[in-house]
């Protein structure tokens, strides 16, 4: 990989493990929150698709989801180097094919969303 | 050099179980998974908010409720924030030395800074949800 390529990959992984670690606890808790049956107000429909269909909930959900997706992309593609697979470029091209699909539904269903 | 130079075999899939710092960073490197897990499952959630049907979405909510899921959403969140939030604060000062005039700003107020960053935008989100 070229260290001009190499320093997007790792710019991506940086910036996705950022915003995972300071806002995926708070996530998962609001999925605990859900799946104990105490449903937030603010995750009912009218407030959840209200906050999704505004352009700054549509930026920030896209941002950080897309984000997220390449950060794991590029660890799992490590993790496995580590776990002894060394078929560096086939498992980058499927993680990496992954987020990227990944990404591209974030963005076709933030589309529809209005 | 030696014509017979003593390699020490090394085991490719379980190297990591030689020593406690190795170990931890398996423990970390895979909490990646739980990233993909989550971000997945966020994308189901605009899929299903995509339809524009409060019906779905309640189902989708409803489908959510199961011991099953209350197990795994809450131990995924200790996991995750044992060895990847608490993680990347405690290596944040590694990658980000940040100066203040002449003098690097001490390694503890950048984790501390992460720290009450994380607390407040946890907040946040909360607040925005109606959790409380």
């Amino acid at each position: 990989m070229s260290i001009a390529r190499k320093s997007v990959v790792w710019g991506l992984f940086a910036a996705g493990g950022t915003l995972s670690a300071f806002l995926f606890p708070a996530i998962i808790a609001l999925f605990l929150f859900v799946a104990a049956g105490r449903v937030p107000p603010g995750l009912e429909f009218d407030s959840a698709h209200a906050f999704v269909s505004g352009w700054l909930g549509k930026a920030v959900l896209f941002v950080v989801i897309s984000l997220a997706l390449w950060h794991a992309a590029h660890r799992l593609r490590v993790v496995f180097h580590d776990f002894g697979l060394r078929k560096d470029k086939a498992v980058a091209r499927a993680v990496y094919l992954v987020a990227a699909i990944g990404t591209l539904m974030t963005a076709f269903y933030l589309y529809s969303i209005h | 050099m030696s014509r017979q130079p003593y390699v020490r075999p090394i085991s490719r899939t379980t190297w990591y179980m030689r020593k406690g710092r190795y170990r931890r960073y398996m423990l970390r490197e895979v909490t990646c998974l739980l990233v993909g897990f989550y971000s997945f499952l966020l994308i189901w959630a605009l899929a299903v908010l995509a339809t524009g049907s409060a019906e779905r979405w309640d189902a989708f909510l409803a489908g959510q409720q199961t011991l099953t899921m209350k197990t795994v959403h809450g131990t995924a969140l200790i996991y995750y924030l044992v060895y990847m939030t608490f993680d990347w604060f405690k290596l944040a000062p590694k990658a980000m030395a940040v100066q203040v005039g002449n003098h690097a700003l001490p390694p503890l107020a950048i984790i501390i800074g992460h720290y009450v960053a994380w607390a407040a935008l946890s907040l946040f989100v909360f607040w925005l949800t109606g959790v409380f």
